[in-house]
């Protein structure tokens, strides 16, 4: 199958005090039709960027995004966003928040068969009994429940989570993520999400992205994901291979993600001892040396 | 159940001070006996002039008990009077309105818009309707005998519609980047995004400007009817000022306190209505 989605050399930079800061520099992505690819990373490392410029709402500097087959120029609602916030109007209740987007996008079809959408993907998400109440009436999780339902009533071509459980306590976050894995299952929808988790990555992911910090943020290394699909926290939890993949993607957080793709560990600066759950984003910057592409090419799938 | 019984307890406390206080520098009519055996009558007190609170109510009760009586032009009862004002206090508002929204949803939206003007509001904000009167009076010297009237409204439009602007601007700038993201991830248009984004997450905004707005149209309103000689509780208070009878004077001062009161308690209603629904 070929590429979906293609990013191509994406550079993301504004203009600073001092001259240009550049936050990701010459970010490159292949994903595939289908794919649910995680992008992990320290805080402020720049993987929401680059999620935003997928979006649309974050202009870019240089570079390219297409998306099937055709060139990314702005938001649209052919991309199904959930914010980190549930970004819910607080004045229409959970269904005409979710119609906002179903009258935008069918708008050819009759009203009866967009409201039908609009309950299909709230039941769906759970809040058959709740979809008629304002979101102030509703709990922080039942919020980013619609954020969810919103877009994928969009039958988007690519759904893009910006750290969309970041904001929940653990309980909620894995009612959520186990609630996104079954609706995905139904609907497998190229997905991209942002996250700091290690374990919400493996659990939802097919491929994730780890991004080495800012500024200048690129790929510093990509990790394969193949527990079976569907999948259940239990099973993947337990499973042989999730203790090594996870200290991989550790590993990398804590001791890899300072340098630029193409460097290797510097023998004079031993790992820092950081507890693992909690890196702390460390303001390295180091004189950068010129990228070869072969360095930043990423194995495509 | 204590804390209401305090809320009702405690004003009628400071009510009272305040009317022994009155009463404490009022004036007295007193009788003094001439040498020659006639009488005459004179004020005594800490401020001669000044009617006592029961002298007030005495003199004055009769626009209170017949409240919309018209037994002349110029002796009307005080809700009559009052209804004049509010009339033209009404039709003053709702232009000040009309014209400020749209004003305040440019000023948020655009930024040279704001650089354009806002500098002139600032300065046109803080002048009394003194001020206005005489110039709307003379704008619509072509309108003939209506030209006071227009005037009028000119007054208390331009007078009032300063918070609207000034809080829907706010009100507009305010609006969360997240709604605007959903606009614009959803590709709605320039009026969709304006009707369906903008003006609901503006509203509470625009509704404090809009209870601003209606307090200062009333407060104009006496300034405005004793330049322009309308007939209304400005008028007659002023009329009642010429004529030395000052228990009217403060019958108007209280009842056009008390109307503002109630103006703003309905305001703040709605206000609260409105934040309430999100």
């Amino acid at each position: 199958m070929s590429d979906y989605v293609e990013l191509s050399n994406l550079t993301k930079g504004f203009p600073g005090s001092t001259g240009p800061v550049i936050i990701v520099r010459d970010f490159n992505l292949h994903i595939q039709r289908g794919e649910f690819v995680t992008l992990i990373g320290h805080s402020g490392c720049g993987k929401s960027t680059v999620l935003s410029m997928l979006a649309g709402l974050c202009p870019v500097t240089s570079g390219a995004i297409v998306l099937a087959g055709r060139e990314l120029t702005g938001p649209g609602p052919d991309r199904g966003v959930v914010f980190q916030s549930p970004s819910l109007l607080p004045w229409l209740t959970a269904f005409k928040n979710v119609m906002l987007g179903v009258d935008q996008v069918f708008f050819t079809a009759p009203r009866s068969e967009r409201a039908r959408i609009a309950e299909y993907y709230l039941s769906v998400v759970g809040l058959a009994d709740a979809m008629h109440k304002r979101p102030s009436e509703l709990s922080q999780g039942m919020r980013q429940r619609v954020g969810i339902a919103r877009a994928f009533a969009l039958s988007p071509k690519m759904l893009l989570l910006d750290e969309p459980f970041g904001m929940l306590d653990s309980l909620t976050r894995f009612e959520l993520q186990q609630v996104l894995v079954n609706l995905w299952s139904r609907n497998a929808v190229t997905a991209l999400m942002v996250t700091h988790d290690v374990d919400e990555a493996l659990f939802l992911s097919d491929r994730i992205v780890m991004m080495t910090n800012g500024p200048e943020a690129g790929v510093g290394d990509i990790l394969d994901v193949t527990f079976s699909r569907p999948r259940e926290r239990r099973a993947v939890i337990e499973h042989s291979d999730y203790q090594r993949l996870r200290d991989h993607l550790i590993d990398f957080l804590e001791t890899r993600a300072h340098l630029r793709p193409n460097q290797t560990p510097a023998p004079h600066r031993p790992p820092p001892s950081a507890p693992a759950s909690r890196p702390v984003n460390r303001p390295v910057v180091r004189p950068r040396e010129p990228l070869t592409a072969d360095v930043l090419a990423v194995t495509p799938g | 159940m204590k804390k209401s019984l305090q809320d009702i307890f405690f004003p009628f406390v400071g009510l009272a001070l305040v009317l022994a206080f009155w009463q404490l520098i009022a004036g007295r009519s007193l009788e003094r006996v001439r040498a020659d055996g006639t009488s005459e009558e004179i004020r005594a007190g800490w401020i001669k002039d000044l009617p006592t609170p029961i002298d007030t109510w005495v003199k004055t009760r009769k626009y209170v008990l017949e409240p919309f009586a018209k037994r002349e032009e110029l002796d009307q009862g005080i809700l009559r009077f009052t209804w004049y004002s509010l009339v033209i206090v009404g039709k003053g508002y709702f232009i000040a309105l009309l014209i400020g929204t749209p004003l305040g949803f440019l000023l948020g939206l655009s930024k040279t818009f704001a650089r354009m003007f806002d500098p002139l509001i600032q300065v046109l904000r803080p002048v009394s309707p003194l001020a206005w009167m005489p110039l709307g009076v003379v704008l619509f010297t072509g309108a003939g005998k209506a030209a006071n009237d227009l005037g009028a409204l000119f007054t208390i439009a331009i007078c009032s519609m300063w918070p609207t602007v000034l809080n829907t601007a706010v009100g507009v700038r305010a609006v969360p980047q997240d709604y605007l993201n959903v606009a614009k991830v959803l590709k709605l248009s320039r009026t969709q995004t304006l009707f369906r984004i903008l003006v609901p997450a503006t509203l509470p905004y625009m509704f404090t400007g809009y209870r601003l707005s209606l307090g200062i149209a009333w407060l104009v309103i006496v300034a405005v009817e004793m330049l322009t000689g309308r007939v209304g509780i400005g008028n007659f208070l002023w009329n009642e000022y010429n004529n030395g009878l000052y228990t009217s004077i403060i019958l108007c001062i209280i009842t056009i306190g008390l109307v503002g009161f109630l103006l703003d308690r309905g305001m703040s209603l709605l206000e609260r209505r409105i934040q309430g629904a999100r």
